[in-house]
């Protein structure tokens, strides 16, 4: 047997030509390794933990790093890297539950300006201008404010306030699509609308969607953590990133920024990796034609 | 046929169609000539029904349209009279359907066939426009500008329609093709009886594809007549400088100015 084996271990520089891929391919990859990664402790959190994350230790208060806790402890001696991973299914739900939602009615209310035109059209843009002209953070805040703590208000807000992102790309692109003459081919042949909505202009659009989505959810689990860090969402003892920047705040003063930097860290590094995948896939899905 | 009646389009204060007027008989060939912006693409577009009109009707095989947005089931017994062919074979077709299954769609909105029945179908159309099943299988990108305009009209085929109004259809394809469309063209109006109406700039190309011509300026019909007595004895003077500017062998190029030799 002379043939070279296909996989394996690769040295160095053993890659193929064939497999090498160009720095700014293998940085969304990273970056989607990354959200992966994230995505698995989100879902698989409590079970990773090493140790029940709400556990207090008044005899372990703000211990360094040690075989039994990784990361150290917090104030209380509550393990914080159990505290991290329980909170990621927290950090990521709400902004998941937010992109969610907007993308779906977003990608709805685009698709229904673009193709009605006229007043429905110029109903909605101009319904999103004035959304749009509203800072999202401070109307999830104002939200907050007026309905009690807690994530559901600033995720209602949130997902209102987000709508206009999306709508806005994807109206463009569908309005570019629906005067494709695909479109009006189908039309004439007698396609009823909801087939050439979900049979062909949705699936056209999914790219544009799909990147809008991804780049979205970075910036609301940055808000969504500014609510909790205001004391307007998650709740302690929650695990929840942005309450567990402002719980460490105090104790930054004292020589003990461990918690604040960790969950800052981790913060930091979804949305970073977010905007990474999102601006690389924008750039392999929508490279040639949007 | 297609029988068309003081057709008229205002898009504000502007008006692109203005009184059209003509007929076309079963089996009959027109060709709409006029330069950019004559409102020949507009009257099209109005009697495939993709426009509301401003005034006029259009009748196809007997059947007035109706006002206002027709109704799917509408359209689709309106495709069975007519059906059109757009001018850039890019677009005209879904960039992630399979041609095969574009056309495929195009069949099961028209005839109720079991699966077996709509693939025959689907290979016969094909065939008919000279597309194997290889290329049936390929996406719109693998084709070549030709091929997918003969895809379009085997798509336009499928509801087998009374009229076919092919929208600069061929304007875009190299000579050869163009001359290959038109044959096809030619023997499909020989079998089926379709009736076709051209949308086209060229007035050279007109002589080979039409019976009758219909000149368009400025939303208007400046002449309308037999394809013969028109181009060869031309009545309106925008129609003989349209004629003039038809490249002749031994035509060169001259500037602005100067004397013609």
């Amino acid at each position: 047997m002379t043939t070279a084996p296909l996989s394996g271990t690769t040295t160095g520089t053993g890659r193929t030509k064939a497999k090498r891929t160009r720095p700014r391919d293998r940085l969304t990859l990273g970056a989607g390794c990354v959200v992966g990664l994230f995505v698995l402790l989100a879902v698989l959190g409590p079970l990773l933990a090493p140790h029940d994350p709400n556990a207090v230790d008044p005899m372990n208060v703000y211990a360094g790093p040690s075989a039994t806790h990784l990361l150290g402890t917090d104030d209380t001696g509550r393990d914080l890297l159990s505290r991290l991973i329980a909170g990621t299914r927290a950090s990521l739900a709400a902004p998941a539950v937010v992109v969610a939602v907007s993308t779906v009615l977003g990608t709805l209310l685009a698709l229904t300006a673009a193709w009605s035109g006229g007043w429905v059209d110029r109903l909605v843009s101009g319904a999103l201008d004035i959304v749009f002209g509203f800072p999202g953070l401070i109307l999830a805040v104002l939200v907050a404010a007026v309905f009690g703590a807690g994530l559901t208000a600033p995720i209602v807000a949130l997902s209102i306030a987000y709508l206009p992102l999306i709508t806005r790309v994807v109206r463009s692109a569908a309005l570019r699509e629906r005067n494709l003459p695909y479109v009006s081919a189908l039309q004439l042949l007698g396609a009823p609308t909801a087939r050439i909505w979900t049979r062909h202009l949705l699936p056209n659009l999914l790219p544009l969607v799909l990147v809008q989505a991804t780049i979205g959810f970075g910036y609301a689990l940055l808000d969504v953590a500014a609510i909790s860090f205001l004391g307007l969402g998650s709740r302690p003892p929650d695990p929840e990133w942005g309450l567990m920047v402002s719980n460490g705040a105090p104790s930054i003063l004292s020589g003990q920024p461990q918690q604040s930097l960790y969950a800052g860290l981790a913060i930091l590094i979804v949305v970073v990796a977010f905007n990474l995948l999102g601006t690389g896939l924008s750039r392999r899905l929508l490279g040639d034609n949007a | 046929m297609l029988e068309v009646r003081s057709l008229r389009k205002e898009f504000g204060d502007f008006v692109a169609v203005d009184d059209v007027t003509f007929s076309l008989p079963e089996q009959g060939s027109l060709a709409i000539v006029g330069e950019s912006g004559s409102g020949k693409t507009t009257t099209a577009r109005m009697i495939a029904g993709l426009e509301t009109p401003s005034g006029g009707t259009v009748a196809v095989a007997g059947a007035e349209r109706g006002p206002g947005r027709p109704r799917p089931r509408a359209r689709r017994a309106r495709g069975r009279r007519i059906q059109m062919v757009f001018q850039d074979p890019y677009s005209s077709l879904d960039r992630h359907q399979r041609v095969g299954d574009a056309v495929a769609e195009a069949v099961a909105l028209h005839q109720d066939l079991p699966a077996a029945g709509r693939r025959a179908r689907v290979a016969e159309l094909l065939d008919l426009v000279g597309l194997d099943e290889r290329q049936a299988r390929s996406l719109p990108k693998a084709l070549s500008g030709g091929q997918r305009q003969r895809v379009a009209i085997a798509r336009a085929l499928a509801a087998q329609p009374r009229v076919l109004i092919l929208d600069e259809a061929i304007a875009a394809l190299d000579v050869s093709i163009q001359a290959q469309i038109l044959a096809l063209l030619a023997r499909i109006r020989a079998d089926t009886g379709t009736a076709l109406l051209f949308i086209t700039h060229d007035l050279g190309a007109v002589r080979h594809i039409s019976d009758d011509v219909l000149v368009m300026r400025a939303g208007r019909v400046v002449e309308h007549g037999p394809v013969g007595s028109v181009l060869d004895a031309p009545e309106d003077p925008y129609t003989r400088r349209l004629i003039d500017s038809i490249p002749k062998p031994g035509w060169k190029p001259r500037r602005r100015g100067e004397k013609a030799a």
